[in-house]
């Protein structure tokens, strides 16, 4: 059972205290968007055999959405860090770059 | 019609613990950016406290202000003057983004007493309990059993609980069966 | 004869005696004592039935590994079935009876299974009970099932309780034997968070047994100390009878705690389960002897080596009087030791290896002990306990060089580390070819959420079998747990000057087929040495395959004992290496917990939570006939005596088209919504244009998902400006508000909104029926009538005194008002309006009432017309999407192709012909057959009730291009192979210009 720490209560959730969200850093395809980007959207997901990028709800607690980077095989967390961005932040980028040289992850790496 | 009708009558369990329900407070929810300064200062007026710190409990006048995330606290103050710090808070906040709103029907609160409340909240919430890990001061939002719920420590002894009153009964059966006698384990004590 | 030995007996306690009973005799023990010691004492070597040929089967181990001497325990509501004898200490008044026998343990006729051996062989019923195929169901099954299972199941309740604990330490090390002590004692210097647990009620583990010195000191003095240094350690807590039973991800240990097996008087809870978060976790659980597989190596009186020492060491107890040990290695040498030091006779030690033991050899000899090298067992004579042993050459085929008569066979095939909790968590194991046994990889030890190591091995576990070498790996596992540079002196104790141990799958090496077939290696499911073979043969290649193909180590010690011995038999069929095979997977929990420790306090009124409405308690005074709708309870109806809950439905909807009906409507979801940018927010969730709603009105409005899909309904109405406050479906408070807050941090986190869920602030009554008005009016307060409050307003003000918010909507069709008060005062509220309501005949109704009555006025139901696949166009409710807004979720998806297709199917109302009810989920067939030769169906019943309005069934559904086919006549087909005839109509059956709810 995971544990992540919540970026904006700083409480070490066990995972019987968060919901998790799915896949992170989607962006939204709305009225006008064509079939191929709505059914990426919708529908196309990443399933990493290692560094991948989620949301999870700190539902049991503040209530807030995070962001979580970690490793699918190892369950190694890199790093939480707020909802409200478009991308991981850097410093989190390279701590995942020292510790699995060579990842990427859809437009990251 | 201001007279408070409690949820039911008042609950009460002699366990290794005391269980209890606490009697009516007057509960507030302040959703805004509390953390920013002319909110902060805003608050200092209405309520004479600071803004709480990350998952602390700030004292004031005749209120208590308890974090909840970081855009919501908690007041907690007495049932005869919540319509008078719900006045004074929406006076201070004006037209300040914000949400006070009386929540005080909707949440029903506990009280634990005895040496070894700690470990009632350890059966019942995963949280570090351990003295030193947790200590009065700090409210923690986490779930008891099955359910949502926030607690803190009064004292190395007496611990409030509270969650929501339609989910009452299942707190106080499941606090009751946790303090039975005989269930002690006495680690920290 | 096994019997109590007058000397020995480091465990008990003879000066306080224990009576028991094992199948209905009276025996007494001593404390101290397990019932498995109890009952050798008392000369009961034979103990129960092996599973599947009933064979005769007595003690093998000493600990939790043991897989035949399992009882059923005590009685009633404390009957538990498949416990070990072994772990269960004994107690006053403990009653035991064997199991998988009948008519008696003595005299069992299943025991023909044996004979018939040779036809029950492994993939036995997967082979015989496939065809013909309608026999499974009813001839093979039924049988089966009677005969299947070791224990019976418990008939009453469980009559103990049980709890969870969650804790945190910066170290848990699990096993009290020598290991677990030096390393819990080194790293106790840290002044770390450390706790330290036992699954028996002793600290030392079976060192103490075979002796020995530490730093000059006798092994149980050293033990004694650490006990005592640890116990005085604030920062060490340190409980016994405590298992470590599985390990997780992330630090996660569960641990079961026994706390009043050994005493069920005890007040308190039977077990606790433990559920420990830790920095790392140090595994001391030391190593499990293996059985050597020989021809009736299960007979009442074969046992492990170290058991038998354990017997006689801590128990004072003899299996018998003359024993035969029959090794491949040096430990066994100590058994025979003891067995002679007790003042009992060795008939011989049989050593597989040509040339013997090290220097325990010699030890032996000069005891005058029989050592017969490079020999092994042919077999053991016998029925239903050892006679004598048959000796052969290890190297032969199994002719019998001379027979040895004796009452007890000490076995030893080796130690295999208790790995098992290393493993939960991905843990690699390395195959030692010196020592024959697998141990952790030391290069890859599980790693924990930082990507450190967080399972470290300590002491047996990790292969160190001498003294010496496991307490200088138990310092530095120590030392290394808290990260210290300085590295702690170890202890000092001797090395034991060994012979290497031989690899012994099978004696004798060259053991024919007869033999084979009765060389057991799994004794609890009866898996033999001829089982894998076959198994083998039949090209099950893989160990995962293999063991479930012949069951071996599936039983309920989950082949402990049998596993190595097994796989060294498949490697050797399969021609290949043992770690090329490589081992099942272990999982937790170590050995069998309690499922009342699993569910905790989650058992009767805290089963799980259930919500009560401020009016609650009123509804259960009434007895209302209650339902679940999400967590809450809510009345069903309010049967009256003598009513059927039909008849109940009936009344009360008659009553409240008639005069006046109540209903407590405080579960629907309230959600606050506030800010400057709170109508773009509502305009974006819900299909309708929300940010044209004036203040003071209520809309109705539908929610759907970015599939599309209808998710909720609810009436919204304007509070100011900048607040909303949004109904949502009872079940779907807070989801919505989840989905709210979603959309409100992650998508538009520049939005300036605040939302609240203030479902459980507000009690919420129903107020409806023609004399609705006449009863506010009576109550007094606020001006309701229809100027001042028109239908879809609201209104803030006081009712009878009440503090209230008035909202004029209905879900009935009638004229109604739905009044919100503060929780608090709600029953009283409740009250108020039922003693306004006499004169009108009031009547309280339920939810059937309510779903009844918004069919007639064919209202959709989240949840009945929708499922999650059903779009506000199907439900014919585009008049509820704006077409003027660029934007919302769900807009995008419902231009998808198949969400514009004109074959969907859409609803519409459904009468039978014959003014029956349509059966709950009855599909309407069409021409044709699928692709499975199923007639083709046409559509679907969503919602269905009698209607006492109408007196007639009337119904909603789904039905392909339903609303052009009105009048059309359908087909119904039911369950007992009939047609309803069914005429598709608008789904209006009652006052469809509404001029009832709008007077």
């Amino acid at each position: 059972m995971l544990i992540f720490e919540c970026p904006y209560c700083g409480v070490h959730a066990e995972e019987s205290e968060l919901s998790p969200g799915g896949e992170a850093h989607l962006k939204r395809f709305g009225p006008g968007s064509d079939d191929a980007d709505f059914e990426s959207y919708l529908f196309i997901r990443e399933n990493p055999k290692g560094v991948h990028f989620e949301r999870w709800r700190h539902s049991n607690g503040c209530g807030k959405w995070f962001h979580a980077a970690r490793c699918t095989m190892t369950l190694e967390v890199f790093g939480t860090y707020v909802a409200q961005t478009f991308e991981p932040p850097q410093d989190l980028k390279e701590k995942i770059t020292a510790k699995r040289p060579g990842w990427s992850w859809r437009d990251f790496s | 019609m201001s007279d408070p009708v409690t949820a039911m009558e008042t609950l009460r369990f002699e366990g290794f613990v005391t269980v209890s329900q606490a009697g009516s407070l007057g509960m507030i929810t302040l959703r805004g950016d509390f953390g920013s300064k002319p909110f902060g200062t805003a608050l200092k007026k209405a309520l004479g406290l600071d803004p709480p710190q990350k998952r602390q409990i700030a004292h004031g006048n005749n209120s208590t202000a308890a974090w909840m995330s970081p855009d919501e606290l908690l007041i907690f103050c007495s049932w005869e003057d919540k319509a008078t710090l719900m006045t004074a808070l929406q006076k201070v906040i004006g037209k300040r983004h914000a949400m006070v709103i009386d929540v005080s029907d909707a949440r029903m609160t506990f009280t634990l007493t005895g040496s070894n409340v700690r470990e009632v909240i350890a059966k019942l919430a995963p949280v570090d309990l351990s003295p030193g890990s947790f200590e009065p001061g700090e409210l923690r939002r986490t779930r008891f059993g099955q359910i949502a719920a926030a607690f803190w420590l009064v004292s190395q002894d007496e611990a409030k609980v509270i969650c929501f009153r339609s989910v009452g009964d299942y707190m106080f059966k499941q606090l009751k069966a946790a303090s039975t006698p005989g269930s002690e384990l006495d680690i920290w004590t | 004869m096994s019997t109590r030995l007058s000397s020995t007996g480091r465990l008990i306690d003879r000066s306080q005696k224990i009576s028991f009973s094992f199948n209905g005799k009276n025996f007494s023990g001593f404390k101290g004592d397990t019932l498995a010691s109890a009952l050798l004492a008392n000369d009961q070597i034979l103990l129960g039935r092996s599973f599947k040929y009933h064979r005769p089967r007595g003690v093998v181990s000493s600990g939790s590994e043991e897989p035949n001497a399992l009882v059923n325990l005590g009685d009633g509501g404390m009957f538990e079935p498949n416990q070990r004898t072994t772990t269960t200490e004994l107690f006053d008044g403990l009653s035991a009876t064997s199991q998988n026998h009948w008519p008696s343990l003595e005299f069992d006729v299943g025991a023909i299974n044996q004979y018939l051996s040779r036809f029950l062989p492994a993939g036995f019923y997967y082979k015989m009970f496939i065809h013909p195929r309608p026999f499974w169901k009813y001839i093979y099954e039924p049988f089966i099932r009677q005969s299947a299972g070791l224990g019976k199941a418990p008939s009453e309740k469980d009559a103990s309780t049980y709890e969870h604990f969650y804790a945190f330490y910066d170290i848990v090390v699990v096993g009290g034997g020598v290991a677990g002590l030096q390393a819990a004692l080194t790293a106790a210097k840290s002044g770390k968070k450390i706790l330290l647990i036992e699954q028996t009620a002793h600290w030392g583990g079976r060192a103490p047994v075979d002796g020995g010195e530490v730093n000059g000191q006798p092994l149980d003095k050293f033990v004694d100390k650490c006990v005592a240094v640890l116990a005085s350690m604030e920062n060490v807590t340190m409980r016994t009878r405590m298992m470590g039973a599985g390990v997780y991800d992330h630090g996660y240990l569960i641990a079961y705690e026994r706390l009043s097996d050994h005493k069920p008087e005890a007040s308190g809870p039977r077990h606790r389960l433990w559920r420990i978060r830790t920095g790392s976790i140090i595994i001391a659980t030391g190593a499990i002897e293996r059985p050597l597989v020989f021809s009736d190596n299960d007979k009442p009186g074969v046992l492990l080596a170290s058991a038998l020492r354990d017997y006689i060491v801590d128990y004072g107890v003899s299996v018998g009087d003359r024993t035969v040990v029959v090794t491949n290695n040096d430990d066994a040498y100590l058994t025979a030791i003891a067995v002679k030091n007790a003042g009992l006779e060795v008939s011989a030690i049989i050593d597989a290896r040509p040339n013997g033991a090290g220097e325990l050899g010699e030890k032996a000899k000069a005891l005058g002990i029989s050592v017969k090298a490079g020999k092994g067992i042919a077999k053991v004579l016998g029925s239903k306990r050892v006679t004598g042993v048959a000796i052969c050459a290890q190297a032969g085929e199994g002719a019998v060089l001379e027979e040895i008569p004796c009452d007890c066979v000490a076995m030893s095939g080796g130690w295999s580390p208790v790995v098992h909790l290393y493993s939960h968590c991905g843990g690699k194991l390395l195959w030692d070819e010196e020592k024959l046994m697998f141990h952790p990889d030391a290069h890859n030890y599980p790693k924990n959420h930082n990507g450190k190591p967080f399972i470290l091995p300590a002491g047996a576990v990790s292969g160190r079998m001498d003294l010496s070498e496991v307490l200088r790996d138990a310092t530095k596992v120590g030392s290394k747990a808290v990260d210290s540079k300085k590295t702690s002196k170890p202890p000092s104790a001797r090395m034991r000057v060994d012979a290497p141990i031989e690899a012994v799958w099978m004696m004798p090496q060259g053991a024919g087929i007869k033999l084979r077939s009765k060389a057991w290696l799994d004794f609890q499911n009866d898996v033999k040495v001829s089982d894998v073979q076959l198994a083998a043969q039949e090209g099950f290649q893989s160990v995962e395959h293999a063991k479930r193909y012949t069951t071996l180590g599936m039983a309920t010690d989950q082949g402990k004992l049998s596993n190595i011995n097994g796989l060294a038999t498949l490697a050797a069929s399969l021609n290949a290496p043992i770690p090329e095979v490589g081992t099942t997977t272990f999982r937790p929990p170590y050995t069998p917990i309690s499922m009342g420790s699993i569910a905790g306090l989650a058992r009767d009124e805290v089963f799980q939570p259930i919500r009560q409405t401020p009016i609650h308690v009123w509804h259960e005074e009434q007895g209302a006939y209650m339902e679940p709708v999400g967590q809450w309870r809510r009345p069903y109806c309010y049967p009256r005596t003598g009513e059927s809950y039909a008849d109940a439905v009936e009344r009360e909807i008659n009553q409240t088209r008639g005069s006046l009906g109540l209903i407590d409507a405080s579960t629907l979801g309230k959600l606050l919504i506030k800010g400057p940018d709170a109508a773009k927010f509502l305009d974006m969730l819900y299909t309708n244009m929300m940010s044209r709603l004036k203040v003071g009105k209520c809309r109705y409005g539908l929610m759907c998902n970015e599939n599309g899909f209808l998710s909720d309904d609810g009436v919204v109405a304007r509070i100011d400006k900048e607040t909303f406050l949004c109904h949502t479906t009872s079940g779907g408070a807070d989801y919505i508000h989840a989905h709210m807050e979603e959309w409100l941090q992650t998508e538009w986190w520049d939005w300036k909104v605040y939302v609240a869920n203030v479902t459980e602030q507000f009690a919420q009554v129903g107020v409806v029926g023609p004399n609705a008005r006449a009863v506010l009016e009576k109550l007094g307060g606020m001006d309701v009538s229809k100027d001042a409050l028109g239908f879809m307003e609201w209104k803030d003000g006081q009712i009878g005194g009440f503090k209230a918010r008035a909202y004029r909507i209905s879900f009935s069709g009638e004229l109604s008002y739905e009044i919100a008060v503060p929780a608090n005062q709600g029953l009283a509220f409740w009250q108020a309006l039922l003693e306004a309501g006499q004169e009108f005949g009031v009547m309280p109704y339920g939810t059937e009432a309510l779903h009844v009555m918004r069919a007639e006025k064919g209202f959709i139901m989240i949840g009945d017309e929708t499922d999650g696949t059903v779009i506000p166009q199907d439900l014919g409710m585009n008049w509820s999407i704006s077409q003027k807004k660029t934007d919302f979720l769900g807009k995008r998806a419902q231009e998808r192709s198949y969400m514009v297709d004109v074959n969907r199917w859409r609803l519409v109302g459904l009468q039978t012909t014959d003014g029956s009810v349509i059966p709950d989920g009855a599909y309407a067939v069409g021409q044709g057959r699928n692709a499975n030769g199923q007639k083709n169906t046409i559509g679907r019943v969503t919602s269905t009730y009698y209607s006492p309005t109408l007196q007639r069934g009337i119904a909603m559904g789904l039905v392909h291009k339903g609303p052009e086919r009105l009048g059309e006549i359908i087909d119904f087909p039911k369950v007992d192979g009939t047609i309803v005839k069914v005429k598709i109509v608008d789904q209006v059956f009652y006052d469809k210009d509404g001029e009832k709810q709008n007077v």
